[in-house]
């Protein structure tokens, strides 16, 4: 079951600097919303506030109310937050003192379930949906998280977020440390994956935002300039900035 | 869904494992205190003008002072120092002008186990290499003994802070058609200067307290002494006499002695670290 | 100069070719390069002229007991009669009871220090364990006798032997000087850097790792389990290593509370002997050379464990932190 994500007057800041000035934005479910923007734009901020990572900085602090499905986000526990909200990063980051089995595991573990054939199906579903199974099926337990290459590594990591059952994926660039073959792996996922979880992910690539996603943002200086579906963002935008950038002005 | 069961545990968890590390800190904090509050409960009142100028009165009486050890750890540390630092400071340079190769990466190890050797080995050591050759106990016996300890921690510490200075420095002053010896003692000596010299400080720190080295090398003495070719007295053995002794007043003695020894130590770390932030436990390690 | 590069400066291969019109200046280059060589290869010289001298003065009691020396119990050293068992019985039992009571010690404060704590008690926290490190071991054994070993004997004492007296560990009388109270006082002492090294290795961990865990839902201390502390495992094990040295080689503090019997107990409430202990006590009273050869020879097997015991702890350490130990901002 998908959830949309509804943001109202969102503002973040980390110290005295505001990073977000009031974010306005509505997420389809089962859909992949793209947001895109130049460096330092708030693209990473603002996806972290959506999984209240933002807050785990200690001089950050956010402002405002996201929703997801119909639970405020800002008035549960954090911990409840990201389980429902899951988040892979840009540079893939498995834990490399557990095998691979025991990272897609980890989330299921810590909830509770010991259940050794209820972890062994939520293991191989979560990497199946990843599309890592059938390349780790054979060294589940022997090898290492980190014994994979980078793109494998990643797809390990979604598996990992996978695992918990979540509503919503963000995804924070995650290609950007990829080769090309890998980040085809991984859009080809996102599309399987529409169909089961709202996708929201950051890009600085704008092909890759056409490619995978039906909506896309465009921030700039903490401001969401524009928000619409993608063609349109990329064939005929209302706004003047959002044209700069997108035609390579500047960005 | 998880049970709410799960959920409220892991949360107790957390919130456990956060009093208990905090609890368990408190504890570590709180010997430290208890150890600072004793020393000067039960020595701060002895801790007087005729403690600091006079000399053991002999067993028995009470009143006498250690004097003699506080010239003697002086001297001791004067003479460990002034082999020892050079000694050191030489083979940092040593190690982070040059030696980035095979010979060099020998000494550092060396030098970390070095900075390992019990100190008791060291005393024997010395003991073995002066006091046997020269057929008696000495202050200088005890001067090399820590001036043995003083080398590798200098060393490293010295080398670690020379690598410090970019090389853009260095080669500033290569451009400028400076030799590299020059380089090195006029310039990135100067830019490191700073650090070396919370360096030497902390292992001068260091070496202050130590006592097991002097057992058998300065041996201790109930007078005056001067010369560096006699037994001499020195803080932290007198300390240890005295302890280990049934007297009443000495004991009282041993707990002003060590408030001295503390605060000169205690006062030599806090500045250290006030003025340049480093930590004492670069060097034990 | 040549130098070989290090993969994280270069050095000396940017120094300027000695310019040929200037062979005054080359030879203080050489000879100024000469001189740290040599003040370098002291370093060497010293463990060089430790091993040497203690070989030499040990020989005696090499060739009188052979290997038998350190498995013998018989301490007679007026019997002529020299075993070394009960005092690597007591180094080794004391070494042990201090790292049981310091490892959990230290790394609570090196968690709390680096994921817990609210950022301004953080400075203060850690100089106070660096403190600690700085009291001299006359001190600690000062204060031990005087205030630690009462404390034990009238308070802890009778509650271990009510609650734990079924482990053996805790029977017979506790007249205060014994291997409990050198094991807690060498505890106390091996604190800081246990927790100083934990403290290094644990900020090397990434953050990424932390965040991966967090972003899992785990809760902080879980985080911190599986995020941090399970990356962080062979540092950690480094430093309690570290801290074993340190415990092998403590001399004074445990000389004066370990009430210098050579025996070998099962309580722990008995008193002990140690290594370090024995030469600190009895070297200036040995008459014989044989005595005199006996008590090196303990300090050679001091020497050779505690080397050891270090260069393992420093492998650990340098493979967790790679080679340059993060330094501890706190």
């Amino acid at each position: 079951m998908a959830t949309a994500v509804e943001v109202r007057d969102l503002k973040a800041w980390f110290g005295k600097t505001e990073a977000l000035h009031g974010i306005n934005m509505v997420v389809e479910s089962n859909h992949a919303t793209a947001v895109i923007g130049p460096s330092g734009c708030g693209k990473s901020t603002f996806i972290r506030c959506l999984n209240r990572m933002h807050e785990t900085n200690p001089v950050a602090r956010a402002e405002g109310e996201v929703k997801v499905g119909s639970m405020d986000i800002y008035g549960m526990p954090a911990v409840d937050v990201r389980r429902k909200v899951g988040m892979v990063f840009q540079k893939p980051n498995p834990f490399p003192s557990m095998s691979i089995y025991d990272n897609v595991a980890a989330g299921l573990k810590l909830n509770g379930t010991r259940n050794h054939k209820t972890l062994d199906d939520v293991v191989e579903r979560s990497l199946q949906q990843a599309a890592l199974w059938e390349e780790v099926k054979d060294t589940l337990k022997k090898k290492s998280g980190a014994s994979l290459s980078g793109g494998q590594q990643q797809r390990l990591c979604i598996a990992r977020a996978l695992a918990v059952n979540p509503e919503v994926m963000l995804m924070d660039e995650p290609c950007s440390a990829l080769d090309p073959i890998s980040t085809a792996k991984i859009e080809d996922l996102i599309f399987e994956l529409k169909q089961k979880l709202t996708i929201v992910i950051v890009t600085h690539n704008m092909q890759q935002a056409s490619r995978v996603a039906e909506f896309t943002g465009f921030f700039l200086m903490g401001n969401l300039v524009e928000f619409d579906r993608t063609e349109k963002i990329f064939t005929n935008p209302s706004d003047k900035r959002t044209e700069d950038y997108i035609t390579g002005r500047f960005g | 869904m998880p049970s709410n069961y799960v959920q409220f545990r892991r949360r107790f968890t957390d919130y456990l494992a956060t009093f208990v590390a905090a609890g368990l800190s408190t504890i570590v904090v709180g010997t430290l205190v208890a150890i600072f509050a004793y020393l000067v409960i039960k020595g701060g009142g002895s801790v007087n003008w005729a403690f600091l100028t006079h000399t053991p009165k002999p067993v028995g009486e009470i009143g006498g002072g250690m004097a003699n050890a506080i010239v003697g750890s002086a001297m001791i540390l004067g003479m460990g120092s002034l082999i020892g630092i050079p000694f050191g400071i030489g083979a940092g340079i040593y190690l982070a002008e040059y030696g980035r190769n095979r010979l060099g990466a020998l000494v550092r190890f060396t030098a970390d186990v070095l900075n390992g050797v019990p100190s008791i080995v060291i005393g024997l050591v010395a003991f073995s290499l002066v006091v046997v050759r020269q057929g008696h106990f000495s202050a200088f016996a005890g001067g090399v003994a820590l001036a043995i300890m003083m080398v590798p921690m200098v060393a490293r510490t010295t080398e670690e802070m020379l690598l410090l200075v970019p090389q853009a420095v260095r080669e500033a002053a290569f451009g400028l058609g400076v030799p590299q010896w020059r380089t090195t003692m006029s310039i990135t000596l100067a830019t490191a200067r700073a650090g070396i010299l919370t360096g030497i400080m902390l292992a001068f720190a260091r070496i202050a307290g130590e006592t097991a080295p002097l057992m058998f090398t300065a041996l201790g003495n109930q007078f005056w002494s001067f010369s560096a070719n006699q037994p001499i007295a020195a803080v932290p053995l007198q300390i240890y006499t005295y302890a280990l002794s049934p007297y009443d007043d000495w004991h009282r003695q041993a707990w002003a002695g060590a408030l001295v020894l503390v605060a000169l130590i205690v006062g030599t770390i806090a500045l250290v670290r006030f003025l340049f932030g480093r930590s004492i436990l670069r060097e034990v390690s | 100069m040549g130098s070989t590069e290090s993969p994280k400066i270069s050095l000396v291969n940017t120094a300027p070719k000695a310019p040929a019109w200037g062979r005054s200046i080359f030879n203080l280059d050489f000879a100024f390069k000469t001189l740290m060589l040599l003040a370098a290869l002291t370093v060497l010289a010293v463990v060089g002229l430790i091993v040497v001298e203690l070989l030499q003065r040990s020989a005696l009691a090499w060739q009188k007991f052979g290997f038998h020396f350190f498995v013998t119990s018989a301490w007679d050293p007026v019997a002529g009669e020299f075993g070394a068992l009960p005092f690597i019985f007591g180094t080794i039992v004391s070494s042990i009871l201090a790292l049981v009571i310091a490892v959990p010690l230290a790394m609570a404060v090196a968690v709390f220090v680096t994921e817990m704590c609210p950022k301004p008690l953080r400075k203060p926290i850690s100089f106070a364990t660096e403190l600690l490190a700085a009291i001299p071991s006359v001190i600690y054994g000062l204060w031990a006798i005087f205030i630690l070993v009462p404390l034990l004997r009238v308070y802890v004492a009778p509650l271990l032997a009510r609650y734990f007296s079924w482990t053996g560990l805790f029977s017979g009388p506790m007249y205060g000087y014994s291997m409990l109270a050198a094991g807690t006082v060498m505890a106390i002492m091996i604190i800081p850097i246990i927790s100083s090294i934990t403290r290094e290795v644990l900020a090397v961990v990434p953050q990424h790792q932390r965040e991966a865990a967090l972003a899992l839902g785990a809760t902080r201390w879980e985080m911190i389990r599986i995020g941090v502390l399970k990356n962080a495992r062979a540092g950690i094990i480094g430093a309690i290593i570290l801290g074993l040295g340190r415990a092998l080689g403590e001399t004074i503090a445990v000389t004066l509370v370990i009430g210098n019997t050579p025996q070998i107990a099962k309580s722990l409430f008995a008193p002990g002997y140690t290594m370090a202990s024995v030469i600190a006590n009895e070297f200036n009273e040995a008459t014989d050379s044989l005595y005199v050869s006996a008590l090196i020879e303990i300090g050679l097997a001091l020497f050779i464990v505690t080397v050891i015991v270090n260069i393992l702890a420093q492998l650990l350490v340098w493979t967790a932190t790679r080679g340059a130990p993060a330094r501890s901002n706190a």
